[in-house]
Protein backbone atom coordinates (compact mmCIF):
# COMPACT_ATOMS: atom_id res chain seq x y z
CA UNK A 1 0.00 0.00 0.00
CA UNK A 2 2.74 2.41 0.94
CA UNK A 3 4.63 3.19 -2.23
CA UNK A 4 6.10 6.51 -1.28
CA UNK A 5 2.93 8.35 -2.26
CA UNK A 6 1.26 7.61 1.03
CA UNK A 7 0.55 9.69 4.07
CA UNK A 8 3.11 11.98 5.62
CA UNK A 9 2.93 10.69 9.18
CA UNK A 10 0.75 8.61 11.48
CA UNK A 11 -2.08 10.63 12.93
CA UNK A 12 -2.53 11.87 16.45
CA UNK A 13 -6.00 12.81 17.57
CA UNK A 14 -5.12 16.31 18.77
CA UNK A 15 -2.23 17.53 16.66
CA UNK A 16 -1.97 20.84 14.86
CA UNK A 17 -0.91 20.65 11.25
CA UNK A 18 0.37 23.74 9.46
CA UNK A 19 0.16 21.67 6.30
CA UNK A 20 -3.60 21.12 6.62
CA UNK A 21 -4.15 24.73 7.64
CA UNK A 22 -2.15 26.00 4.69
CA UNK A 23 -4.15 23.70 2.37
CA UNK A 24 -7.23 25.82 3.06
CA UNK A 25 -5.23 29.02 2.61
CA UNK A 26 -3.93 27.61 -0.70
CA UNK A 27 -7.50 26.90 -1.79
CA UNK A 28 -8.43 30.56 -1.24
CA UNK A 29 -5.25 31.79 -2.87
CA UNK A 30 -6.17 29.73 -5.97
CA UNK A 31 -9.70 31.15 -5.83
CA UNK A 32 -8.56 34.78 -5.66
CA UNK A 33 -5.92 34.17 -8.32
CA UNK A 34 -8.55 32.80 -10.68
CA UNK A 35 -11.09 35.56 -10.11
CA UNK A 36 -10.09 39.18 -10.71
CA UNK A 37 -13.71 40.15 -9.99
CA UNK A 38 -13.35 38.90 -6.41
CA UNK A 39 -10.11 40.83 -5.91
CA UNK A 40 -11.67 43.96 -7.39
CA UNK A 41 -14.70 43.57 -5.15
CA UNK A 42 -12.45 43.31 -2.09
CA UNK A 43 -10.91 46.71 -2.78
CA UNK A 44 -13.94 48.39 -4.37
CA UNK A 45 -15.91 49.64 -1.33
CA UNK A 46 -12.91 50.71 0.74
CA UNK A 47 -11.68 52.77 -2.22
CA UNK A 48 -15.11 54.31 -2.87
CA UNK A 49 -15.46 55.13 0.85
CA UNK A 50 -12.03 56.66 0.93
CA UNK A 51 -12.72 58.81 -2.12
CA UNK A 52 -16.01 60.08 -0.72
CA UNK A 53 -14.83 60.80 2.81
CA UNK A 54 -11.48 62.05 1.60
CA UNK A 55 -13.12 64.94 -0.27
CA UNK A 56 -15.40 65.51 2.71
CA UNK A 57 -12.28 65.85 4.85
CA UNK A 58 -10.76 68.33 2.41
CA UNK A 59 -13.94 70.38 2.74
CA UNK A 60 -14.12 70.10 6.53
CA UNK A 61 -10.48 71.07 7.06
CA UNK A 62 -11.35 74.56 5.76
CA UNK A 63 -14.47 74.78 7.93
CA UNK A 64 -13.55 73.35 11.30
CA UNK A 65 -10.65 73.97 13.63
CA UNK A 66 -10.91 70.36 14.88
CA UNK A 67 -10.34 68.96 11.40
CA UNK A 68 -7.67 71.56 10.68
CA UNK A 69 -5.90 70.36 13.80
CA UNK A 70 -6.28 66.66 13.07
CA UNK A 71 -6.71 66.28 9.32
CA UNK A 72 -6.51 62.50 9.39
CA UNK A 73 -9.37 62.03 11.83
CA UNK A 74 -12.01 60.93 9.36
CA UNK A 75 -9.63 59.12 7.03
CA UNK A 76 -8.05 57.08 9.84
CA UNK A 77 -11.51 56.25 11.19
CA UNK A 78 -12.67 55.09 7.75
CA UNK A 79 -9.59 52.94 7.23
CA UNK A 80 -9.76 51.38 10.69
CA UNK A 81 -13.49 50.67 10.40
CA UNK A 82 -12.76 48.98 7.07
CA UNK A 83 -10.11 46.84 8.77
CA UNK A 84 -12.75 45.64 11.24
CA UNK A 85 -15.47 45.15 8.64
CA UNK A 86 -13.20 43.46 6.08
CA UNK A 87 -11.81 41.14 8.74
CA UNK A 88 -15.29 40.00 9.79
CA UNK A 89 -16.59 39.84 6.22
CA UNK A 90 -13.42 38.15 4.96
CA UNK A 91 -13.80 35.39 7.51
CA UNK A 92 -17.48 35.05 6.64
CA UNK A 93 -16.85 34.92 2.90
CA UNK A 94 -14.01 32.41 3.23
CA UNK A 95 -16.52 30.10 4.89
CA UNK A 96 -19.41 30.99 2.57
CA UNK A 97 -17.28 30.22 -0.50
CA UNK A 98 -17.19 26.59 0.69
CA UNK A 99 -20.93 26.58 1.33
CA UNK A 100 -21.76 28.14 -2.04
CA UNK A 101 -19.50 25.71 -3.90
CA UNK A 102 -20.93 22.79 -1.84
CA UNK A 103 -17.40 21.84 -0.91
CA UNK A 104 -17.73 22.13 2.87
CA UNK A 105 -18.60 18.45 3.20
CA UNK A 106 -15.38 17.46 1.44
CA UNK A 107 -13.34 19.64 3.78
CA UNK A 108 -15.01 18.53 6.99
CA UNK A 109 -14.69 14.81 6.20
CA UNK A 110 -10.97 15.33 5.60
CA UNK A 111 -8.53 15.04 8.51
CA UNK A 112 -8.52 18.79 9.16
CA UNK A 113 -9.45 19.59 12.76
CA UNK A 114 -11.99 22.34 13.44
CA UNK A 115 -9.33 24.47 15.15
CA UNK A 116 -7.02 24.09 12.12
CA UNK A 117 -9.89 25.17 9.90
CA UNK A 118 -10.51 28.17 12.15
CA UNK A 119 -6.81 29.10 11.98
CA UNK A 120 -6.98 28.90 8.17
CA UNK A 121 -10.02 31.18 8.14
CA UNK A 122 -8.07 33.69 10.25
CA UNK A 123 -5.24 33.75 7.71
CA UNK A 124 -7.60 34.05 4.75
CA UNK A 125 -9.50 36.89 6.46
CA UNK A 126 -6.22 38.71 7.08
CA UNK A 127 -5.26 38.28 3.41
CA UNK A 128 -8.62 39.77 2.43
CA UNK A 129 -8.15 42.73 4.81
CA UNK A 130 -4.77 43.56 3.32
CA UNK A 131 -6.04 43.26 -0.26
CA UNK A 132 -9.14 45.31 0.57
CA UNK A 133 -7.78 48.10 2.74
CA UNK A 134 -4.31 48.41 1.19
CA UNK A 135 -5.46 50.23 -1.97
CA UNK A 136 -7.65 52.61 0.08
CA UNK A 137 -4.67 53.48 2.29
CA UNK A 138 -2.57 54.14 -0.81
CA UNK A 139 -5.35 56.29 -2.25
CA UNK A 140 -5.50 58.38 0.94
CA UNK A 141 -1.78 58.96 0.69
CA UNK A 142 -1.82 59.74 -3.05
CA UNK A 143 -4.98 61.83 -3.25
CA UNK A 144 -5.20 63.55 0.13
CA UNK A 145 -1.60 63.46 1.23
CA UNK A 146 -2.60 61.51 4.32
CA UNK A 147 -0.63 58.46 5.37
CA UNK A 148 -2.30 56.13 7.87
CA UNK A 149 1.24 55.31 9.00
CA UNK A 150 1.47 58.73 10.67
CA UNK A 151 -0.39 57.00 13.50
CA UNK A 152 2.92 55.28 14.12
CA UNK A 153 3.26 52.14 16.23
CA UNK A 154 -0.24 52.50 17.73
CA UNK A 155 -1.57 51.75 14.24
CA UNK A 156 -0.29 48.18 14.55
CA UNK A 157 -1.97 47.79 17.93
CA UNK A 158 -5.25 49.21 16.60
CA UNK A 159 -5.00 47.03 13.48
CA UNK A 160 -4.45 43.81 15.43
CA UNK A 161 -7.30 44.53 17.84
CA UNK A 162 -9.75 45.27 15.04
CA UNK A 163 -8.70 42.23 13.01
CA UNK A 164 -9.16 39.97 16.04
CA UNK A 165 -12.57 41.45 16.80
CA UNK A 166 -13.56 40.89 13.16
CA UNK A 167 -12.44 37.25 13.43
CA UNK A 168 -14.46 36.75 16.61
CA UNK A 169 -17.70 38.14 15.18
CA UNK A 170 -17.12 36.40 11.84
CA UNK A 171 -16.62 33.04 13.55
CA UNK A 172 -19.83 33.37 15.54
CA UNK A 173 -21.72 34.20 12.34
CA UNK A 174 -20.13 31.25 10.53
CA UNK A 175 -21.35 29.07 13.38
CA UNK A 176 -24.87 30.35 12.82
CA UNK A 177 -24.60 29.62 9.08
CA UNK A 178 -23.39 26.10 9.87
CA UNK A 179 -26.28 25.59 12.26
CA UNK A 180 -29.10 27.39 10.41
CA UNK A 181 -27.88 27.18 6.82
CA UNK A 182 -27.85 29.88 4.18
CA UNK A 183 -30.85 31.56 5.83
CA UNK A 184 -28.28 33.15 8.16
CA UNK A 185 -26.05 34.27 5.27
CA UNK A 186 -27.15 37.92 5.38
CA UNK A 187 -25.74 38.15 8.92
CA UNK A 188 -22.27 38.15 7.37
CA UNK A 189 -23.02 41.52 5.76
CA UNK A 190 -25.29 43.07 8.36
CA UNK A 191 -24.19 42.01 11.82
CA UNK A 192 -21.24 44.33 12.29
CA UNK A 193 -23.23 47.45 11.47
CA UNK A 194 -25.06 47.07 14.78
CA UNK A 195 -21.79 48.15 16.38
CA UNK A 196 -21.15 51.08 14.03
CA UNK A 197 -23.26 53.73 15.81
CA UNK A 198 -22.19 52.53 19.27
CA UNK A 199 -18.43 52.12 19.09
CA UNK A 200 -17.67 55.76 18.22
CA UNK A 201 -15.99 55.43 14.86
CA UNK A 202 -16.44 59.10 13.92
CA UNK A 203 -17.34 60.68 17.26
CA UNK A 204 -16.26 60.30 20.88
CA UNK A 205 -18.22 58.00 23.19
CA UNK A 206 -19.11 61.05 25.30
CA UNK A 207 -21.79 62.00 22.78
CA UNK A 208 -23.70 58.78 23.45
CA UNK A 209 -26.45 58.65 26.07
CA UNK A 210 -25.10 57.16 29.27
CA UNK A 211 -26.95 53.83 29.00
CA UNK A 212 -25.55 53.33 25.48
CA UNK A 213 -22.10 54.32 26.63
CA UNK A 214 -22.07 51.32 28.96
CA UNK A 215 -22.70 49.05 25.98
CA UNK A 216 -19.93 50.82 24.07
CA UNK A 217 -17.52 50.11 26.93
CA UNK A 218 -18.07 46.39 26.35
CA UNK A 219 -16.94 46.60 22.70
CA UNK A 220 -13.18 46.41 22.02
CA UNK A 221 -13.52 48.65 18.94
CA UNK A 222 -14.75 51.54 21.11
CA UNK A 223 -11.35 51.68 22.84
CA UNK A 224 -9.54 51.50 19.52
CA UNK A 225 -11.41 54.48 18.07
CA UNK A 226 -11.06 56.46 21.30
CA UNK A 227 -7.36 55.59 21.26
CA UNK A 228 -7.07 56.69 17.66
CA UNK A 229 -8.60 60.09 18.51
CA UNK A 230 -6.23 60.41 21.48
CA UNK A 231 -3.26 59.88 19.16
CA UNK A 232 -4.50 62.28 16.47
CA UNK A 233 -5.97 65.05 18.62
CA UNK A 234 -4.12 64.89 21.96
CA UNK A 235 -0.97 63.29 20.50
CA UNK A 236 -1.00 60.72 23.31
CA UNK A 237 -1.00 56.96 23.18
CA UNK A 238 -3.51 55.66 25.74
CA UNK A 239 -2.15 52.33 26.98
CA UNK A 240 -5.23 51.85 29.18
CA UNK A 241 -7.44 51.84 26.08
CA UNK A 242 -5.23 49.27 24.37
CA UNK A 243 -5.21 47.01 27.43
CA UNK A 244 -9.00 47.23 27.71
CA UNK A 245 -9.43 46.43 24.01
CA UNK A 246 -7.00 43.50 24.19
CA UNK A 247 -8.63 42.00 27.30
CA UNK A 248 -12.09 42.34 25.81
CA UNK A 249 -10.83 40.82 22.58
CA UNK A 250 -9.61 37.76 24.47
CA UNK A 251 -13.16 37.28 25.72
CA UNK A 252 -14.64 37.93 22.27
CA UNK A 253 -12.31 35.56 20.41
CA UNK A 254 -12.86 32.83 23.01
CA UNK A 255 -16.59 33.41 22.61
CA UNK A 256 -16.35 33.31 18.80
CA UNK A 257 -14.36 30.06 18.79
CA UNK A 258 -16.71 28.51 21.37
CA UNK A 259 -19.79 29.56 19.36
CA UNK A 260 -18.36 28.09 16.15
CA UNK A 261 -17.36 24.82 17.82
CA UNK A 262 -20.73 24.57 19.56
CA UNK A 263 -22.56 25.08 16.25
CA UNK A 264 -20.19 22.62 14.53
CA UNK A 265 -21.12 19.99 17.09
CA UNK A 266 -24.82 20.86 16.75
CA UNK A 267 -24.47 20.48 12.96
CA UNK A 268 -22.86 17.06 13.51
CA UNK A 269 -25.71 16.07 15.81
CA UNK A 270 -28.34 17.20 13.32
CA UNK A 271 -26.65 15.86 10.20
CA UNK A 272 -26.35 19.27 8.54
CA UNK A 273 -22.78 19.16 7.28
CA UNK A 274 -23.24 17.12 4.11
CA UNK A 275 -26.50 18.96 3.34
CA UNK A 276 -25.31 22.54 3.75
CA UNK A 277 -25.50 24.56 0.55
CA UNK A 278 -28.50 22.64 -0.75
CA UNK B 1 0.56 5.22 15.68
CA UNK B 2 -2.07 3.72 13.43
CA UNK B 3 -3.85 0.79 14.99
CA UNK B 4 -2.69 -2.49 13.42
CA UNK B 5 -5.34 -4.01 11.20
CA UNK B 6 -5.59 -7.77 11.17
CA UNK B 7 -6.61 -9.44 7.96
CA UNK B 8 -9.57 -11.09 9.67
CA UNK B 9 -10.72 -7.82 11.21
CA UNK B 10 -13.47 -6.15 9.20
CA UNK B 11 -12.61 -2.86 7.53
CA UNK B 12 -15.85 -1.42 8.87
CA UNK B 13 -17.83 -2.68 11.81
CA UNK B 14 -21.09 -1.18 13.02
CA UNK B 15 -22.92 -2.35 16.12
CA UNK B 16 -26.46 -1.43 17.18
CA UNK B 17 -26.15 1.96 15.56
CA UNK B 18 -29.14 4.28 15.87
CA UNK B 19 -29.85 7.84 14.82
CA UNK B 20 -33.01 9.60 15.83
CA UNK B 21 -34.08 13.18 15.16
CA UNK B 22 -36.69 13.69 17.84
CA UNK B 23 -39.53 11.36 16.97
CA UNK B 24 -38.08 10.54 13.55
CA UNK B 25 -35.87 7.48 13.31
CA UNK B 26 -33.24 7.64 10.57
CA UNK B 27 -31.54 4.35 11.45
CA UNK B 28 -32.27 1.83 14.18
CA UNK B 29 -30.36 -1.13 15.57
CA UNK B 30 -28.00 -1.27 12.61
CA UNK B 31 -25.24 -3.86 12.83
CA UNK B 32 -23.01 -5.08 10.03
CA UNK B 33 -19.40 -5.76 9.15
CA UNK B 34 -17.69 -4.97 5.86
CA UNK B 35 -14.90 -7.44 5.06
CA UNK B 36 -11.52 -6.01 4.24
CA UNK B 37 -10.81 -5.87 0.50
CA UNK B 38 -14.47 -6.13 -0.45
CA UNK B 39 -16.96 -3.96 -2.25
CA UNK B 40 -20.07 -3.83 -0.12
CA UNK B 41 -23.27 -2.12 -1.13
CA UNK B 42 -25.86 -0.45 1.02
CA UNK B 43 -29.03 -0.86 -0.96
CA UNK B 44 -32.32 0.77 -0.12
CA UNK B 45 -34.90 3.28 -1.22
CA UNK B 46 -34.95 6.98 -0.46
CA UNK B 47 -34.89 7.56 3.28
CA UNK B 48 -33.68 4.02 4.00
CA UNK B 49 -30.74 5.42 5.99
CA UNK B 50 -27.86 4.81 3.57
CA UNK B 51 -26.47 8.35 3.54
CA UNK B 52 -27.01 8.63 7.29
CA UNK B 53 -24.88 5.53 7.76
CA UNK B 54 -22.11 6.90 5.55
CA UNK B 55 -22.19 10.27 7.35
CA UNK B 56 -21.74 8.54 10.72
CA UNK B 57 -18.83 6.51 9.35
CA UNK B 58 -17.23 9.75 8.14
CA UNK B 59 -17.64 11.32 11.55
CA UNK B 60 -19.81 14.23 10.39
CA UNK B 61 -22.95 12.87 12.01
CA UNK B 62 -23.17 11.84 15.64
CA UNK B 63 -25.31 8.76 16.24
CA UNK B 64 -27.84 8.59 19.07
CA UNK B 65 -26.34 5.29 20.19
CA UNK B 66 -24.20 2.40 19.02
CA UNK B 67 -20.63 1.84 17.89
CA UNK B 68 -18.81 2.29 14.60
CA UNK B 69 -15.25 1.20 13.90
CA UNK B 70 -13.23 1.78 10.75
CA UNK B 71 -9.95 -0.11 10.30
CA UNK B 72 -10.23 -1.12 13.93
CA UNK B 73 -10.52 2.46 15.19
CA UNK B 74 -13.55 3.83 16.99
CA UNK B 75 -14.70 6.56 14.58
CA UNK B 76 -16.83 8.20 17.24
CA UNK B 77 -13.89 8.71 19.60
CA UNK B 78 -10.81 8.82 17.38
CA UNK B 79 -11.96 9.85 13.92
CA UNK B 80 -8.89 11.93 13.16
CA UNK B 81 -6.69 8.87 13.48
CA UNK B 82 -8.51 7.08 10.73
CA UNK B 83 -9.78 9.87 8.42
CA UNK B 84 -6.41 10.17 6.60
CA UNK B 85 -6.83 6.52 5.57
CA UNK B 86 -10.37 7.01 4.29
CA UNK B 87 -12.02 9.14 1.67
CA UNK B 88 -15.45 9.94 0.37
CA UNK B 89 -17.18 10.68 -2.90
CA UNK B 90 -20.69 11.86 -3.64
CA UNK B 91 -22.31 13.64 -6.56
CA UNK B 92 -24.05 15.85 -3.98
CA UNK B 93 -20.82 17.29 -2.57
CA UNK B 94 -18.85 19.16 -5.21
CA UNK B 95 -15.38 20.51 -5.84
CA UNK B 96 -14.89 24.30 -6.09
CA UNK B 97 -15.77 25.21 -9.65
CA UNK B 98 -13.28 28.04 -10.20
CA UNK B 99 -10.27 25.95 -9.23
CA UNK B 100 -8.73 23.73 -11.87
CA UNK B 101 -8.82 19.99 -11.31
CA UNK B 102 -5.09 20.06 -10.56
CA UNK B 103 -5.52 22.86 -7.99
CA UNK B 104 -8.38 21.03 -6.30
CA UNK B 105 -6.34 17.84 -6.12
CA UNK B 106 -3.34 19.77 -4.76
CA UNK B 107 -5.50 21.21 -1.97
CA UNK B 108 -6.94 17.83 -1.00
CA UNK B 109 -3.56 16.10 -1.28
CA UNK B 110 -2.26 18.62 1.24
CA UNK B 111 -5.31 18.18 3.48
CA UNK B 112 -4.81 14.41 3.50
CA UNK B 113 -1.07 14.68 4.06
CA UNK B 114 -0.03 13.06 0.78
CA UNK B 115 3.77 13.19 0.66
CA UNK B 116 4.48 13.49 -3.04
CA UNK B 117 1.37 15.28 -4.21
CA UNK B 118 2.73 16.24 -7.64
CA UNK B 119 3.54 12.61 -8.46
CA UNK B 120 0.24 11.36 -7.08
CA UNK B 121 -1.77 13.90 -9.09
CA UNK B 122 0.16 13.02 -12.25
CA UNK B 123 -0.52 9.32 -11.65
CA UNK B 124 -4.23 9.96 -11.09
CA UNK B 125 -4.43 12.17 -14.18
CA UNK B 126 -3.03 9.32 -16.21
CA UNK B 127 -5.07 6.51 -14.61
CA UNK B 128 -8.32 8.44 -14.84
CA UNK B 129 -7.55 9.82 -18.29
CA UNK B 130 -7.75 13.42 -17.14
CA UNK B 131 -4.84 14.72 -19.20
CA UNK B 132 -7.12 16.82 -21.41
CA UNK B 133 -8.80 18.67 -18.60
CA UNK B 134 -6.63 18.51 -15.49
CA UNK B 135 -5.69 22.16 -15.97
CA UNK B 136 -9.22 23.33 -16.68
CA UNK B 137 -11.53 24.91 -14.09
CA UNK B 138 -13.68 22.17 -12.56
CA UNK B 139 -16.85 24.15 -13.31
CA UNK B 140 -16.26 23.91 -17.07
CA UNK B 141 -16.15 20.10 -17.18
CA UNK B 142 -18.78 17.74 -18.56
CA UNK B 143 -20.62 15.43 -16.14
CA UNK B 144 -18.35 12.52 -17.01
CA UNK B 145 -15.19 14.61 -16.57
CA UNK B 146 -16.49 15.95 -13.25
CA UNK B 147 -17.09 12.39 -12.08
CA UNK B 148 -13.51 11.49 -12.89
CA UNK B 149 -12.23 14.61 -11.11
CA UNK B 150 -14.35 13.76 -8.06
CA UNK B 151 -13.05 10.20 -8.17
CA UNK B 152 -9.48 11.51 -8.31
CA UNK B 153 -10.20 13.60 -5.20
CA UNK B 154 -11.64 10.52 -3.46
CA UNK B 155 -8.51 8.53 -4.33
CA UNK B 156 -5.89 11.24 -3.82
CA UNK B 157 -4.71 9.75 -0.52
CA UNK B 158 -4.94 6.18 -1.85
CA UNK B 159 -7.59 5.39 0.78
CA UNK B 160 -7.83 2.01 2.42
CA UNK B 161 -11.54 2.60 2.94
CA UNK B 162 -13.59 4.47 0.38
CA UNK B 163 -17.17 5.52 1.09
CA UNK B 164 -19.18 6.35 -2.00
CA UNK B 165 -22.68 7.74 -2.17
CA UNK B 166 -24.30 6.85 -5.51
CA UNK B 167 -21.00 6.96 -7.41
CA UNK B 168 -22.54 6.66 -10.87
CA UNK B 169 -25.70 8.71 -10.39
CA UNK B 170 -26.55 10.80 -13.47
CA UNK B 171 -23.81 9.21 -15.60
CA UNK B 172 -24.45 7.75 -19.03
CA UNK B 173 -24.10 3.94 -19.22
CA UNK B 174 -20.68 4.10 -20.88
CA UNK B 175 -19.14 6.43 -18.26
CA UNK B 176 -20.89 4.54 -15.46
CA UNK B 177 -19.41 1.28 -16.71
CA UNK B 178 -15.95 2.86 -16.93
CA UNK B 179 -16.17 4.14 -13.34
CA UNK B 180 -17.31 0.73 -12.06
CA UNK B 181 -14.46 -1.04 -13.84
CA UNK B 182 -11.95 1.46 -12.45
CA UNK B 183 -13.20 1.02 -8.87
CA UNK B 184 -13.08 -2.77 -9.16
CA UNK B 185 -9.49 -2.53 -10.37
CA UNK B 186 -8.61 -0.12 -7.56
CA UNK B 187 -9.93 -2.51 -4.91
CA UNK B 188 -8.12 -5.47 -6.43
CA UNK B 189 -4.78 -3.69 -6.81
CA UNK B 190 -4.79 -1.89 -3.46
CA UNK B 191 -6.58 -4.35 -1.18
CA UNK B 192 -8.92 -1.46 -0.47
CA UNK B 193 -12.47 -1.62 0.81
CA UNK B 194 -15.42 0.19 -0.69
CA UNK B 195 -18.76 0.76 0.95
CA UNK B 196 -21.15 2.25 -1.53
CA UNK B 197 -24.69 3.46 -1.18
CA UNK B 198 -26.62 2.98 -4.36
CA UNK B 199 -30.01 2.76 -6.03
CA UNK B 200 -28.45 1.23 -9.11
CA UNK B 201 -29.26 -2.48 -8.96
CA UNK B 202 -27.12 -3.40 -11.97
CA UNK B 203 -24.17 -1.67 -10.38
CA UNK B 204 -24.65 -3.44 -7.08
CA UNK B 205 -25.17 -6.81 -8.73
CA UNK B 206 -21.98 -6.41 -10.72
CA UNK B 207 -19.67 -4.90 -8.13
CA UNK B 208 -20.71 -5.89 -4.65
CA UNK B 209 -19.54 -9.05 -2.96
CA UNK B 210 -21.88 -8.26 -0.08
CA UNK B 211 -25.23 -6.51 -0.27
CA UNK B 212 -26.84 -4.93 2.78
CA UNK B 213 -30.52 -4.29 2.19
CA UNK B 214 -31.92 -1.38 4.19
CA UNK B 215 -35.47 -0.26 4.70
CA UNK B 216 -36.78 2.49 6.96
CA UNK B 217 -33.47 2.74 8.78
CA UNK B 218 -33.11 -0.96 9.47
CA UNK B 219 -31.04 -3.71 7.92
CA UNK B 220 -33.65 -6.10 6.58
CA UNK B 221 -31.47 -8.59 4.72
CA UNK B 222 -27.90 -9.26 3.68
CA UNK B 223 -25.91 -11.63 1.51
CA UNK B 224 -24.19 -11.90 -1.82
CA UNK B 225 -26.24 -10.92 -4.84
CA UNK B 226 -26.56 -14.62 -5.71
CA UNK B 227 -27.75 -15.54 -2.23
CA UNK B 228 -30.39 -12.81 -2.25
CA UNK B 229 -31.61 -13.80 -5.73
CA UNK B 230 -31.94 -17.42 -4.61
CA UNK B 231 -33.60 -16.51 -1.33
CA UNK B 232 -36.23 -14.32 -2.96
CA UNK B 233 -36.58 -16.50 -6.05
CA UNK B 234 -35.96 -13.58 -8.39
CA UNK B 235 -33.88 -13.08 -11.53
CA UNK B 236 -32.39 -9.73 -10.63
CA UNK B 237 -31.74 -7.49 -7.64
CA UNK B 238 -34.29 -4.96 -8.78
CA UNK B 239 -37.03 -7.53 -8.15
CA UNK B 240 -35.51 -8.32 -4.76
CA UNK B 241 -35.38 -4.61 -3.98
CA UNK B 242 -39.06 -4.22 -4.91
CA UNK B 243 -39.97 -7.28 -2.85
CA UNK B 244 -38.38 -5.68 0.18
CA UNK B 245 -39.46 -2.11 -0.50
CA UNK B 246 -43.11 -3.06 -1.05
CA UNK B 247 -43.33 -6.13 1.16
CA UNK B 248 -44.35 -7.97 -2.01
CA UNK B 249 -43.53 -11.48 -0.80
CA UNK B 250 -45.76 -11.03 2.19
CA UNK B 251 -48.51 -9.64 -0.03
CA UNK B 252 -48.13 -12.52 -2.50
CA UNK B 253 -48.36 -15.10 0.30
CA UNK B 254 -51.49 -13.42 1.62
CA UNK B 255 -53.01 -13.48 -1.91
CA UNK B 256 -52.26 -17.23 -2.28
CA UNK B 257 -53.69 -17.95 1.14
Amino acid sequence: MNDGLGLAAPEREWGFSVRRTSAIVLRHYYLLRSSWARVLELAYWPVINMTLWGFMTVFLVGQSSLFAQATGLLLAAILLWDVLFRSQLGLGLAFLEEVWSRNLGHILVSPIRPYEYIAALFVVALMRVLIGVGPAALLAWGLYDYSIFTLGLPLLVFFVNLVVLGWAIGLAINGLILRFGLGAESMAWMALFVLAPICGIYYPLSVLPEWLRWIAYAIPASYVFEGMRAVLIEKTFRVDYVVAAALLNLVYIAGGVAAFLYCFRAARRRGLILQIGE
Amino acid sequence: MNAPVHAAEPAIEVRRLAKRYGAVTAIEDLSFAVPRGSITALLGGNGAGKTTTLAILLGVLLPSSGEARVLGIDILKHRYRVLPRMNFGSPYVELPKRLTVRENLAVFAQLYGVRDATRRIAALAEELQMGDFVNRPTGTLSAGQKTRAALAKALVNRPEVLLLDEPTASLDPDTGDWVRAYLERYVAENEATILLASHNMGEVERMASLVLMMKAGRLVDRGTAGELLAKYGRDNLEEVFLDIARDRRKAEKETVA
